[in-house]
């Protein structure tokens, strides 16, 4: 397998489509995404629930079953090896050495009957090779590594016996185990309380310094993307609608629907007396999704030309690209 | 200062598990609150906060405490006297998926409080404040034939408003009413809350663990720790200077949307979890976590004291972070 390449991204999507086929026609879900990620980076995807971020992120790992879903174009250069080509037999190889994969549900997503040490030792005698002493000093390590106390004897305990900040911290010791070169967070925190997010947050912090794995992040709460990653990419009706660093997309948002997220949750620093901006009406019907901008008719700003036609990812300076009109060279002219 | 509105004294809910155990999800709260405010009650999972509202709705029956609803007391009341003060308490709960009966259309399941409490004379009396309770809440008067697999959470979330609404009452326990929803969509129903709120003198009990909407809808704020009020406050005063080492954790642990404040921010990570409510530990429930934990917090839970006007701590080191 190649090594990353320094500049080289780990991880390079092109043109993704993925449907569902479901009673009422062609759900699609994810319509033509595009994004990379370089080695050692944080790259944070957000978004509402029906986006399309967690579709993008299982299709990264082929783990969407086909049918109902189907991936209808576009290219994953992963490490430089084409993943869509795949077969599943590759896939597996991939999974859980090269790609770890964390889970919004800690408990669903660990197997009950088995202890905790042996899901973490399954991975590193299947794609290490390593030996059952080898395997489980491994993961005696690991466990130490994440955090959890007394992981000797924690190691022979069943995930029943841990608490949920506790379980996810076990997800991230497996995923992490074969020192993967993409680790991809699904909603790691959600389900966890604020404190407890917090100390997962903080783990996962000091193991991206420590192992400078590259990371995607999922979720929906911008708190933690500006926190943690170090660049964004804002979801809306199964397309990217904005780009760029954290520190562009946060402070000079380019995207009504990225102003809209920031401006529609109440900070804990700001004052009481700022009103709440709702964003009007609801997300698009990906059975039938509109012709023109898929924000359109929630967007504060529309125009005529929103309603037809679908303005492309546009370049708005730095590393910031937005998919509104707004930004078109001509806006301004027209707007006048 | 108007008169209390409700008044909750040292209200207990054990739940008994079996085997000699029990659960005591609320022990001994007391907070009142005024006509027209909003308490907050925030907590983490497991911290009881939901077992307090709906302990206050009588969907529990206390263990032992007392709960004045403007004067009379909601526990020693059955009969007629109860089912008045039915109308006057509400509840909108967490889950818009599964507090509104499938089988229902929303007509029903929102006529069935109109019914109950034989607030309509005619069929077509109790369609038109049906409809009117759908427009009030944001929704169109025709949604009223449908049922709720027709609608998004959001949507489903204003029907159970009106729903609540439906009976006219005086104060509202909302449990988490916000938290299932998208953020976008979130945003809509705070507004509404907030606008039913002015529009008709509303008080809520709005429980919720996401801190910073608490800030944004109450006048004042009751933190929750394992069964027990470990601190309350002015809103304002409870985020700007937390007396409670467990409320100066919980806020610190809120990651906030602006990488610049994030990058500089100190956070105070508290270690380890929640400790079993079945096996509570001695003294102060917070002190197996806690940075400042001495002697005296094992051996004696600390009271519930003023340390400023209207700011109360319990914690033998209040204001000490």
């Amino acid at each position: 397998m190649n090594k990353p390449i320094a500049r080289e991204p780990v991880l390079e999507v092109k043109n993704l489509k993925v449907s569902f086929h479901v009673r009422e026609g062609e759900l699609q879900a994810v319509r033509g995404v595009d994004f990379h990620v370089d080695p050692g980076e944080v790259v944070g995807i957000v978004g509402e629930s029906g986006c399309g971020k967690s579709v993008t992120a299982q299709t990264l790992m082929r783990l969407i079953p086909s049918p109902p879903s189907r991936i209808k174009s576009g290219s994953i250069r992963f490490l430089g090896e084409e993943i869509l080509l795949k077969s599943e037999k590759e896939m597996r190889k991939l999974r859980g050495s090269k790609m770890g994969m964390i889970f919004q549900d800690p408990m669903t997503s660990l197997n009950p009957t088995l202890t905790v040490g042996s899901q973490i030792i399954e991975n590193l005698t299947r794609h290490l090779n390593m030996n059952a002493a080898q395997a489980k000093k491994r993961a005696i390590e690991m466990l130490k590594l994440v955090g959890i106390p007394s992981a000797e004897t924690r190691i022979n305990q069943y995930p029943h016996e841990f608490s949920g900040g506790m379980r996810q911290r076990v997800m991230i010791a497996i995923a992490l185990a074969c020192d993967p070169a993409l680790l991809i967070a699904d909603e790691p925190t959600t389900a966890l309380d604020v404190t407890i997010q917090a100390q997962i947050l903080e783990v996962m912090k000091e193991l991206r310094s420590r192992l400078k794995t590259s990371i995607i992040l999922i979720t929906h709460n911008l708190g933690i993307v500006a926190g943690i990653c170090d660049r964004v990419i804002v979801m809306y009706g199964g397309q990217v609608v904005e780009t760029g660093t954290v520190k562009e997309l946060f402070t000079n948002p380019k995207h009504p629907y990225t102003e809209g997220l920031l401006k529609s949750v109440p900070r804990l620093d700001s004052r009481k007396e700022e009103p709440l901006i709702p964003i009007i009406g609801t997300p698009p019907d990906l059975v039938h999704p509109p012709a023109g901008c898929a924000f359109a008719p929630r967007c504060p700003y529309t125009m005529r030309i929103c309603q037809r036609l679908d303005p492309g990812l546009l370049d708005c300076g730095g590393t910031q690209a937005a998919r509104c009109w707004l930004n078109h060279e001509m806006a301004q002219e027209a707007n006048a | 200062m108007s008169e209390p509105l409700i008044e909750v004294n040292q209200l207990r809910k054990e739940f008994y598990l079996g085997k000699g155990r029990t659960l005591k999800a609320v022990n001994d709260i007391s907070f009142s609150i005024r006509k027209g405010e909003t308490l907050g009650l925030v907590g983490e999972s497991g911290c009881g906060k939901s077992t307090v509202g709906r302990t206050m709705l009588r969907l529990y029956e206390p263990t032992s405490g007392q709960f004045l609803f403007e004067g009379k007391d909601v526990y020693r009341s059955s009969g007629a006297r109860m089912k008045a003060m039915r109308r006057d308490i509400q509840m909108i709960f967490q889950d818009p998926y599964a507090s509104l009966n499938p089988r229902l259309t929303i007509m029903d399941s929102i006529g069935e409080a109109l019914d109950v409490h034989k607030l309509t004379k005619s069929r077509a009396e109790r369609r038109a404040r049906i409809e009117e309770l759908l427009e009030l809440v944001g929704l169109r008067a025709d949604h009223a034939n449908r049922y709720p697999h027709e609608f998004s959470g959001g949507q489903r979330q204003r029907i159970g408003i009106a729903r609540a609404l439906a009976v006219k009452p005086k104060f509202i326990v909302c449990d988490e009413p916000i938290s299932a929803l998208d953020v976008s969509i979130q945003a809509q129903v705070v507004n509404l809350l907030k606008e039913l709120q002015r529009g008709m003198g509303l008080t809520y009990l709005f429980i919720a663990h996401d801190l910073s909407v608490v800030k944004y809808i109450s006048d004042r704020v009751a933190v929750m720790y394992l069964g027990k009020l470990v601190e309350l406050a002015d809103s304002e005063n409870l985020y700007a200077s937390p007396l409670h080492p467990y409320t100066c954790a919980l806020l610190s642990a809120v990651p906030i949307p602006d990488p610049e404040i994030e990058a500089i921010k100190e956070r105070v990570i508290i270690k380890g979890d929640l400790p079993s409510a079945i096996n509570p530990p001695s003294g102060c429930p917070f002190r197996t976590r806690c940075p400042l934990a001495q002697e005296v917090c094992s051996a004696e839970m600390p009271p519930l004291v003023e340390h400023r006007p209207g700011h109360f701590a319990a914690c033998h080191f209040a204001g000490a972070m």
